[in-house]
């Protein structure tokens, strides 16, 4: 699968299918801190992103 | 995942509630939890406008959002530091976010009002960018809510904004800060225009949650001149912390505004006696540190 990553902006690829808990901690993305979108959807941590699929990986944190 | 309320696909998990929503029932939970923020804190009603400050970013424009639904009269006050790309970048988000639901916008330039942007205007009085753009914006908000006539501005700040800040003051026990930490900053009997923070209930991935849903675009890089602050490493540390204790966020802060009651039953004695001799906005001394800025700055260059 694709993903769109930040800070800094890059593209990644890594094999799927595999569950959104598993490619944030395969990053070592913290939850609290990121939001996966996929299909402009927001998708929870249980769903499972196909081989094919493109994902986007928003992080949430901002300076305030 | 399903939603706990109406048991279809869920969007968002929300361990710190221990629930997961929809994407409706999401935007009712969350809609909800501002209107509380705003009528706990009594922080405005539906008879005055409200300035918001839109600085481009996703918090102050799901601000925006929130508060059109929600019914209040509302303008947006974007400020263009002057920060390159990034700045021109800002606006745009904002203004192609006003234009497309017919709203008020005023945008300021420091750029045509000082021929400087921050970064110029921070190095040319010798003090830290953050630390002058907070001044400057201080400053403008209430200006120009008292010139045009907004008793209230409303900012994006978040949960995760206010814990960090606490976790800051705490951690260099800065009593004067704790005592004056709130989200709702009177107007002094009318010397200020209001400062209110409707978002301070809401962690923001729930508020970066709500943007995506209502598909609203947003700079999603941060300023670059806030590479290495503090409050990224604070917010970094509270989310380990939320990761391993679902609602500590929630529980410190709102934690602390409880106790603060308690502890500091009495406001502040107001210090702000003084008219600044430059431009005339309530002050400690002779002249308000915002005028002190921006004459070194003016006069070195």
């Amino acid at each position: 699968m694709q993903i769109k990553l930040y800070h800094p902006a890059r593209e990644i690829s890594i094999k799927g299918p595999k569950p959104v808990s598993s490619i944030l901690t395969h990053l070592g993305l913290p939850r609290e801190a990121h939001l996966v979108i996929c299909d402009d959807m927001l998708v929870t941590e249980d769903a499972v992103i196909s081989d094919d699929a493109v994902i986007e990986i928003r992080p949430v944190i901002s300076g305030g | 995942m399903k939603c706990r309320r109406c048991k279809t696909p869920a969007v968002i998990k929300m361990p710190r509630h221990n629930t997961a929503f929809c994407d409706p029932c999401f935007q009712e939970y969350l809609l909800k939890q501002v209107e509380r923020a705003i009528s706990s804190g009594k922080m405005f009603s539906k008879e005055a406008p409200v300035l918001v400050a839109v600085s481009g970013g996703k918090d102050s424009l799901a601000l925006w959002d929130i508060l059109i639904k929600l019914g209040y009269e509302t303008a947006g006050l974007h400020l263009n530091l002057g920060i390159g790309a990034y700045s021109k970048r800002s606006q745009q988000m904002v203004e192609q976010f006003a234009n497309a639901r017919g709203l008020a916008l005023i945008v300021e330039s420091y750029q045509k009002s000082y021929g400087l942007g921050v970064i110029e205007i921070a190095e040319e009085s010798a003090r830290p960018a953050c630390s002058a753009c907070g001044t400057m914006k201080r400053h403008h908000f209430n200006r120009i809510a008292m010139e045009k006539g907004f008793p209230v501005v409303a900012t994006g700040h978040n949960l995760d904004d206010e814990a960090a800040r606490l976790l800051g003051n705490l951690l260099k026990w800065q009593v004067s800060y704790l005592e004056k930490q709130s989200p709702v900053l009177s107007d002094d009997d009318g010397k200020w225009a209001k400062k209110v923070r409707p978002l301070y209930r809401l962690p923001e991935r729930e508020i970066a949650a709500y943007t995506i849903l209502n598909r609203i675009e947003y700079v999603v890089e941060e300023c670059p001149m806030s590479k290495g602050a503090k409050v990224f490493a604070y917010k970094e540390t509270l989310n380990q912390l939320e990761e391993a204790s679902p609602g500590a966020k929630h529980q410190f802060y709102l934690g602390f505004l409880k106790q603060k009651e308690a502890s500091f039953p009495t406001p502040p004695p107001a210090k702000q006696d003084e008219t600044c001799r430059t431009c005339g906005q309530p002050t400690q001394s002779e002249q308000c540190g915002y005028c002190r800025l921006i004459e070194r700055a003016t006069t070195v260059s």
